[in-house]
């Protein structure tokens, strides 16, 4: 603090500066304040788009209405006033924490982020977890292999696995596993037997694992997990596939290196080379991919849990879609663009915290 | 990086003598016919083995697609929407057999007719969709790294917040504002084809922009503005020629997602209605019905189409990226290699 006086008077060259752009500190501040614009461009640009056809009430309501009817019912929401105004308007009440509420059953959108957040965000989280497990030790397999057939086969699995849509491999697993050999079931995240025990618990918490694991009641963490499973493994695969071919390329790169040559000569067995010397280094950018993934994992989120009917914000936001509710979609659209601005702050920081070159 | 010369090779009169004794490497491969340059002709032929075979793969899959897509009313047995034959109707759900090789729906269309009709819409969204975000990322990417300024950082923030967006979000804002939803087979065809171009924009326009920016401070720009050359044509001649080279790779990879978006807000309800086209993602909506009840040839056969159209143009992409990239090509005499050096 007492540097600035000092430079001031002797007019040397400014220390403090050169110190503070290699700090952690500023860079996670000036990460943060770069959340403000990016979420403010989409909301706006979002917001316009919307508005160019018309207003959600006729878009919901169109037909079943008179014109007169319909007139009266924008009055009353305001949508009869000023472009501008409308959306000032929205803005101020996003920054109060309100998106809105949707038209067609009258439920802020908060609200149906904390019932339903929950169940994508569990949903998100395994499929990672599968994802880690199938793509990080096949991407190592493929790496060692390279150019010879369990690397042949491994890159066909990786492009098949982002080649296919979600939807379709989710498809596949049910014909298999629950109408063929009927052992998970079809869709849902409990059956209804795992809905009464459920609901019997005083303050449940909205993530049915935790539930099931405090209460210890062994068949409906079984009822929890079978249900998770496919859904999960579904999108954990299109993820799965993108790890694989990143811990490929990278670990192709590193094992080329200097280090990973002298580490050979020094003894080191070829398996400890791969697991540990050459990893490390590739996992980095898994890091710094995975902020990108979770804006793709979101949106294959929504296709995940409309076709295995999760009870998730994408499932609500498919079922708003079909009922015309814009003001829903809307509102699920920017409360999304938010979480995935603060998940990839998050992101950068942890990769920040492994890597310092990334700083700006 | 020796840019002498003004004026890119391939520019001006061919009587350009000084020139083609300059770089002997380039004439090299100029003096091959224009077709064995082409980017994925001339990939083929620098290519071995294993990387071979995907590519090839890849081409053989796009053909038959293009092909099908061309010759859909000659193959296809019936029409997208046609629900019955001389007065007898198809019958719904009904399982594979000789008349309906691939069953029929639960509507009653033919499965094997709407899979080769979907060709037609899939090829169609993908070229839509490439072409035009192709020309505006391009005119952007131009623009803005060109001007600079104020302009360029508006153009940049833009851009990297729509990057980071949920695409497939976007795509579904998209189709509402442009159809509202539903829609007839060109309409909805255009219709996903600007939603995919606005998730697709951004990605052209970082990729040009930060090749303008780059070759901005090369000497031959420096050269060409100095000697009065107009704006215009600094940016259509000695910029975008250079700063387009990159494009091909992004186009492979851009075509395998726009059939994956179709057929994403197809799965959604927001595509193009039944009646008017054929879509592979709105025939898998209303298969996961039939798949509870144990209903297979409805879902199988479109999904496996969409797997099949994304990975024989990812296969393309995929195969023309590594052998671009030095670290990843396959070596022809790698094993004698390593032989050495063990």
């Amino acid at each position: 603090m007492t540097d600035p006086a000092t430079t001031e008077v002797e007019g040397a060259p400014r220390r403090p500066r050169r110190r503070a752009s290699g700090g952690l500190g500023r860079y996670i501040l000036i990460r943060f304040l770069l959340i403000i614009p990016t979420v403010l461009i989409l909301m706006t640009v979002v917001f316009f788009l919307m508005r160019i056809t018309g207003d959600p009430i006729t878009a919901a309501l169109g037909g079943r209405l008179t014109p007169a009817e319909l007139a009266a019912r924008r009055a009353e929401a305001g949508y009869d006033r000023p472009l501008i105004i409308q959306y000032l308007d929205y803005l101020g009440g996003v920054l109060r924490g309100d998106f809105g509420t949707t038209y067609t059953d009258r439920t802020p959108v908060t609200e149906i982020l904390a019932t339903y957040g929950a169940a994508t965000f569990e949903l998100v989280a395994y499929s990672v977890v599968v994802a880690l497990v199938l793509g990080v030790p096949l991407g190592m397999i493929a790496a060692r292999t390279r150019d010879r057939w369990p690397d042949a086969v491994l890159r066909i699995v990786a492009i098949l696995g982002y080649a296919t849509p979600v939807f379709f491999v989710g498809l596949l697993l049910k014909l298999v596993f629950s109408v063929g050999l009927g052992w998970l079931p079809v869709a849902g995240r409990l059956s209804t037997g795992g809905e009464i025990t459920m609901s019997r618990i005083l303050n449940p918490s909205p993530f049915y694992l935790l539930d099931a694991l405090r209460l210890g009641d062994m068949t409906l963490l079984g009822d929890v997990v079978t249900h998770a499973l496919l859904p999960a493994v579904a999108l954990g695969i299109l993820t799965g596939g993108i790890f694989l071919r990143l811990v490929r390329t990278n670990m192709i790169g590193t094992l080329e290196m200097q280090y990973i040559e002298s580490a050979r000569s020094r003894g080191v067995p070829e398996s400890r080379l791969t697991t540990r010397h050459a990893l490390r280094p590739a996992l980095i950018p898994i890091v710094t991919v995975m902020g990108m993934q979770i804006a793709m994992m979101l949106g294959g989120a929504v296709l995940t849990e409309t076709t295995f009917e999760w009870n998730g914000l994408g499932y609500m936001l498919a079922e708003y879609m079909k009922a015309r509710d814009y003001v829903a979609v809307q509102g699920i659209v920017m409360m999304l663009a938010v979480i995935v601005a603060l998940s990839n702050f998050v992101v950068d920081v942890i990769a920040a915290l492994i890597d310092p070159r990334v700083r700006y | 990086m020796t840019l002498s010369n003004p004026e890119p090779v391939g520019e001006g009169e061919p009587g350009g003598t000084d020139l083609a004794a300059e770089s002997a490497a380039v004439a090299a491969t100029a003096r091959a016919p224009w077709y064995l340059r082409l980017p994925v002709v001339s990939h083929l032929r620098r290519s071995v083995g294993l990387q071979r075979g995907m590519l090839v793969a890849g081409v053989v899959i796009v053909a038959v697609l293009l092909l099908s897509a061309v010759a859909a009313p000659l193959i296809a047995p019936y029409g997208f929407a046609q629900t019955a034959a001389d007065g007898t109707p198809f019958g719904t759900q009904q399982p594979p057999s000789a008349a309906h090789p691939l069953g029929t729906t639960v509507t009653g269309f033919d499965v094997l007719s709407r899979v080769i009709w979907g060709t037609r819409t899939a090829v169609a969204v993908m070229a839509c969709a490439v072409v035009a975000s192709l020309f505006l990322g391009v005119a952007l990417g131009l623009l803005s790294g060109y001007v600079g300024g104020w302009l360029d950082r508006v153009l940049v923030m833009l851009a990297d917040a729509i990057y980071a967006f949920p695409s497939l979000l976007l795509a579904i804002v998209m189709s509402i504002v442009i159809s509202g939803g539903q829609s007839d087979a060109w309409g909805g065809i255009l219709a996903a084809a600007l939603s995919i171009t606005v998730v697709f924009v951004p990605q052209y326009f970082r990729v040009i922009r930060a090749e303008v920016v780059r070759l901005k401070a090369e000497p031959f720009v420096e050269a060409a503005k100095v000697i009065g050359t107009g704006h215009r044509r600094v940016m259509g001649t000695h910029l975008l020629r250079n700063a387009t080279r990159t494009l091909p790779l992004i186009f492979t990879l851009n075509a395998s997602e726009a059939i994956l978006t179709l057929a994403a807000l197809g799965f959604l309800g927001f595509g193009i209605e039944p009646t008017s086209a054929s879509e592979w993602g709105y025939d898998l909506n209303r298969a996961m019905a039939d798949a509870t009840s144990g209903i297979w040839w409805t879902g199988l056969f479109p999904g496996a189409a969409i797997a099949l159209a994304v990975l024989g143009v990812t296969l393309v992409g995929e195969s023309v990226n590594d052998l671009n990239d030095p670290r990843l090509r396959t070596r022809r005499r790698r094993r004698s290699e390593r032989k050495v050096s063990a």
